[in-house]
């Protein structure tokens, strides 16, 4: 009997839990990204024009290499 | 990076402005000068300004493409969607896609004045039709980026003048490095048409 009053008892208290959790969630997806006022989307912009700058410059960096090679022969 | 107004939805992604927008206005600057050097290749036949023409539209292309991939990640935060039918993503889409069209082009010639001679009318071409597309059609219908659908002059931006101290530098810092480096290809470029 007073095992299963136990029982009853923390299944009350999860669901007062699960409660409050739905109560704090908010309709917006909790992604990182829109996390902290969105300033992750301005870091993703950089990185991602970083990375782009990059690869232009890996890019050219093998013509260079390529005209190097034409150049010694 | 300084102050900025505090924005609904938008929150402290109108950062981007910083870095999305110079994108586009360098993009402009380097058609702008690739159109030039068209114009003046068709005026003196001189290859070396044919050079200089393809080059500045690849560095263009390149801004072009991060502008786009920037946006989209902006969107799919703000708007919702990382593509939203608005007019003038589409419209900078087709002119992205004249530009492809552009260096495809000038791969399918051999002859090199023939190249340039075509490559460049076709340049003018392009270019005529890219401004209308992505600074005339949003302004004529309506768009979610702010400062379209009607005139600018009257329209509210997000941006205040705090933040323009910012983005003005930012946009002339970008057309240098865009010049800068379509001067390196440049230079590549007769390096190697020097060896052949």
């Amino acid at each position: 009997m007073k095992k299963i009053f136990f029982l009853l008892l923390n299944l009350l208290i999860s669901v007062n839990l699960f409660a409050q959790q739905t109560v704090s969630q908010e309709v917006t997806m909790a992604d990182q990204l829109r996390a902290d006022g969105k300033i992750w989307v301005v870091v993703a912009v950089i990185s991602v024009i970083f990375a782009g700058i990059i690869a232009f410059l890996i890019s050219m960096d093998r013509k260079v290499s390529k005209l190097e090679k034409q150049l010694k022969k | 990076m300084g102050t900025v107004p505090r924005r609904a939805i938008l929150n402290e992604s109108i950062r981007n402005v910083y870095f999305h927008v110079p994108m586009w206005f360098a993009m402009s600057a380097m058609l702008i000068a690739s159109l030039y050097n068209a114009v003046r290749y068709l005026r003196s036949n001189n290859l070396k300004y044919d050079t200089k023409s393809v080059e500045f539209t690849n560095v263009a292309i390149l801004l072009g493409i991060l502008g786009c991939a920037t946006g989209s990640i902006w969107a799919n935060f703000t708007w919702g969607d990382p593509w939203p039918n608005d007019p003038k993503l589409n419209g900078a889409a087709i002119g992205m896609l004249m530009y492809f069209a552009y260096l495809i082009l000038r791969g399918s010639f051999e002859d090199e004045q023939r190249r340039a001679r075509i490559s460049a009318v076709y340049n003018i071409l392009a270019f005529s039709v890219f401004i209308p597309l992505i600074f005339i059609l949003p302004r004529l219908t309506d768009s979610l980026h702010p400062g379209n659908g009607g005139n600018p002059a009257f329209s509210n931006y997000d941006m205040d003048n705090q933040m323009r101290r910012v983005f003005y530098p930012a946009v002339i810092g970008w057309m240098l490095l865009g010049t800068w480096i379509a001067t390196l290809r440049i230079r590549i470029r007769n390096l190697s048409l020097n060896s052949d």
